[in-house]
């Protein structure tokens, strides 16, 4: 139910993301999902990509400031409210979402997530039925 | 009782000629060599340079003596340098120790007697009496601005009240309430209380009886004492001084605000290029060597100051021919002075080593906003992290650690890896932006 999350420090200066994409380009290294959270100054861009180990790596060698961790990461089906109810399992649990996205694999909606209790998280997702996805379903992608 | 229509503090010594003062200069040079060789760290340095205290016969040998520095008295702590036994020291200031041991500057009670008359001879010149009242808003204690100024208005015949630095509306209070017709403060905090006195409806031309400011301690360019003046409506007189020689007192400018007096009675003033070491011409930048003249304690023979400055004339309207500097235009090592804090960059660097967070990379960054200056710490991210928190935490940690080291809060900015300039050779530590040395 966790997939491996690249975690990478970016400056709110331009330049900073396509060092960073370079360095992947390089590597021939596919994203295939990302997103940017963002303060005044800073920013952590996080990516689910290809080979992350490899990816890590390449990027550690280019200078960038990264962090390879495991995040959650469920499938739903395409209908609406499916998230609403995943998330809900998860409230009623007492749990909070530190930061949610998603992405679209193989025509299913896949929610990538990190909470502020990881361990009692995992007891959530396989009481509520919640259908976990594994580093190994995105083999394959790339 | 001097009169209070005199010009002078001291007219015997204020309003000599320029051939009396350099008579009274060599004079006193070979007092103080003569001085300095019962102390062994002197008859070294004098062993080393091969000369002895008779090659000193005019003036210009002054210039065949070794330089001292900052460095000597860190080597010589804490008492190593003194020329008096110590019990015939009432008084001792020292510098704060962060990069290698601090410095010690002990004073005999004549010492501290003649830094108040220099003080007091530069309150007079700008027209300051016994019957005005000195408000001394300076931070106390090891700080010399603070018992300096404080011995100098009592030495003048002033009631001088020891307001310290902070808390703005007392220091409005007590500038109402008791009448206070001077203050004694760096730059900054002046524009600060000017700031206060406006939210607080007290315009200080109409609500106070102000006259004279005395700013110092923090360097300011003409524009900003320009707009202190606005602001508060009376003029501000530029104040130089180091606990060194002493502490204020050293130079001060007089009413026409052409540039310090610089007390030569006291002292003999080099200037000299800091790479050669030579003299430079009148007019010509270079770094402030300073020679005591008069102290006891602990005299200093041509002590490299490192602040930079220029030869702005011998003579002046105001009838005084002691020596004419202009405001201090930098220096010559990578001390910065902030809001009257000397703080070096290595200290900044060491507090930055503790976290393994971040890399090696640094750069400060001095700006003028608002009329405050300002520091911001820019320092390289190393490790990668999921957790905004603590990039957060990281950032709230090293502000208060440097702190605790530089005694005021930076802003900190983490940046990317590779984000800050590296230069070939010596790294670019300091960029200054303020509004002061340009």
């Amino acid at each position: 139910m966790t997939i491996n999350q690249l975690s990478i420090f970016i400056e709110n200066r331009s330049g900073t993301l396509i060092k960073v994409l370079e360095a992947l380009k390089e590597a021939k290294i596919q994203i295939i999902a990302s997103t940017i959270a963002d303060t005044a100054e800073y920013g952590i861009y996080r990516l689910i990509c290809s080979e992350p180990t490899r990816a890590c790596e390449c990027l550690k060698k280019a200078g960038v400031a990264v962090a390879l961790s495991d995040v959650f990461a469920i499938e739903l089906d395409n209908e609406p409210g499916c998230a609403a109810d995943a998330v809900q399992a998860f409230s009623a649990a007492g749990i909070s979402i530190t930061y949610m996205y998603s992405f679209l694999l193989g025509g299913k909606g896949i929610l990538v997530f990190r909470t502020d209790d990881n361990a009692h998280a995992a007891d959530v997702i396989a009481k509520a039925g919640l259908r976990g996805i594994d580093e190994s379903a995105l083999t394959g992608m790339a | 009782m001097i009169d209070s229509k005199s010009p002078y503090f001291n007219p015997e010594h204020e309003a000599m000629s320029r051939e009396q003062i350099e008579t009274l200069q060599l004079e006193r040079l070979k007092a103080t060599v003569r001085h300095c060789l019962t102390n062994e760290f002197y008859q070294k340095k004098f062993a080393e340079a091969g000369i002895t205290a008779d090659d000193i016969q005019t003036l210009a040998d002054v210039r065949k003596l070794p330089f001292t520095t900052k460095q000597d008295l860190r080597d010589t702590y804490p008492f190593g340098m003194a020329c008096v036994p110590l019990r015939d020291c009432v008084r001792l200031h020292s510098s704060s120790g962060t990069t290698g041991n601090p410095t010690v500057i002990l004073h005999t009670q004549r010492d501290l007697d003649e830094w108040a008359n220099q003080v007091a001879r530069n309150l007079w010149m700008v027209g300051l009496r016994p019957d005005d009242v000195f408000q001394n808003s300076s931070g106390y204690g090891m700080f010399t601005g603070g018992l300096g100024f404080q011995y100098g208005a009592e030495r003048l015949g002033m009631l001088t009240v020891p307001a310290a630095a902070g808390n703005s509306l007392r220091q409005i209070k007590f500038i109402k309430d008791f009448g206070t017709t001077a203050i004694h403060a760096i730059p900054s905090y002046v524009t600060r209380l000017y700031e206060v006195m406006r939210q607080e409806g007290v315009d200080p031309r109409r609500d106070t009886k102000l006259k004279v400011l005395a700013i110092g301690a923090e360097p300011h360019s003409e524009e900003q004492r320009q707009r202190i003046e606005q602001m508060m409506g009376v003029k501000a007189y530029n104040s130089f001084g180091m606990s060194e020689m002493c502490g204020p007192g050293v130079g001060f400018e007089c009413p026409e605000q052409n540039g310090l007096h610089f007390w030569e009675d006291y002292y003999i003033v080099e200037i000299v290029n800091p790479d050669t070491l030579e003299p430079v011409a009148d007019g010509e930048i270079g770094e402030l060597v300073l020679t005591t003249l008069c102290r006891e304690a602990m005299p200093l023979l041509r002590y490299r100051t490192r602040d930079l400055t220029r030869v702005l004339g011998r003579s002046c309207p105001c009838g005084r021919n002691h020596i004419r500097l202009d405001r201090m235009r930098g220096r010559s090592d990578d001390m910065i002075v902030l809001r009257g804090v000397n703080i070096f960059p290595i200290q900044i660097e060491k507090i930055l080593m503790k976290f393994p967070e971040v890399g090696t990379n640094y750069l400060i960054t001095l700006t003028t906003e608002d009329n405050n200056d300002q520091m911001t710490v820019e320092v390289e991210v190393n490790e990668g992290t999921d957790d905004f928190a603590k990039l957060q935490g990281l950032e709230k940690e090293i502000r208060h650690q440097l702190g605790d080291e530089i005694l005021l809060k930076p802003r900190v900015r983490l940046v990317a890896k590779g984000a800050l300039p590296v230069s070939e050779g010596k790294a670019v530590r300091v960029v200054d932006k303020r509004k002061v040395y340009q």
